[in-house]
């Protein structure tokens, strides 16, 4: 499968926008990932294994957290793996809560 | 290192948060890395998927930032950056807009709308290399 990196993660994989790696289940991919690019880990992993809650793998244009197999699911060769930190923020609107507008 | 931009795309991305005030706007900066900065090629608006609380929170649709990240990689450029409004509130990034900010390398543009007007727009480099170590810089803004 390919696997789609975002800019800020082509850090550790030597500039590469887009990575081949074998595996049959987007678990297996990712895992392939981060044995090909060990730094890479961190990045998408907590200490105990799970995707970082703000990191979002796609496989082609599937959520995989909505996939009923989740990260088990079937990858094909040809299939494409995104993988997408979020993007989100704002203004909050209580000064307390130590935001710009105190 | 400066963010940099052609006066229109500078107007533009600073119009659309006057056209969605009292609402934050989002959008996605396409560019690609230059000699003495970053520069902006192409403005994608996002729609803020936030309806609960549009004044004052932004988010952008992962579905939005694939299609962004697909139609960079045909073009031969990058996601660079974001830019969101903060509608009535200064252009300095807040506690929330921290908290959310995972692309270390990328450029976080605010613009201050008063009362429906643009005033400041500000760049913060996200630098750092990870969540533990992260944090904005400001970043000069070029307009050419
Ligand atoms: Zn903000």
């Amino acid at each position: 499968m390919k696997i789609h990196i975002p800019t800020p993660l082509r850090a550790y994989t030597d500039k590469q926008e887009t990575v081949s790696v074998a595996g049959a289940t987007v678990a297996e991919g990712l895992d392939e990932l981060t044995k090909a690019f060990p730094a890479m880990r961190a990045h998408l992993f907590t200490p105990d294994g799970k995707l970082r809650s703000f990191v979002n793998v796609y496989l082609d244009d599937e959520d995989v957290r909505y996939l009923p197999a989740k990260e088990a699911t079937a990858v094909a060769p040809e299939a494409e793996l995104t993988i997408i930190p979020s993007i989100a923020g704002g203004c909050c609107s209580l000064p307390a809560a130590g935001c710009c507008r105190s | 290192m400066s963010l940099l931009l052609s006066k229109d795309l500078y107007d533009e991305l600073r119009q659309h948060g006057e056209e969605t005030y009292p609402h934050e706007c989002c959008g996605i900066m396409l560019g690609k890395g230059a000699s003495n900065g970053t520069r902006v090629h192409k403005l994608m608006r996002a729609g803020n998927t936030r309806t609960d609380s549009a004044h004052n929170r932004y988010s952008i649709a992962p579905q939005e930032l694939i299609r962004a990240q697909r139609e960079a990689r045909q073009a031969g450029l990058d996601i660079i950056g974001f830019y969101h409004s903060h509608p009535d509130h200064p252009a300095q990034w807040s506690q929330t807009d921290y908290a959310e900010a995972h692309w270390f390398g990328c450029s976080y543009v605010i613009t201050a709308v008063d009362h429906g007007h643009a005033t400041t727009t500000n760049s913060f480099l996200l630098a750092g290399t990870g969540e533990e170590d992260k944090r904005f810089e400001t970043q000069p803004i070029a307009v050419e």
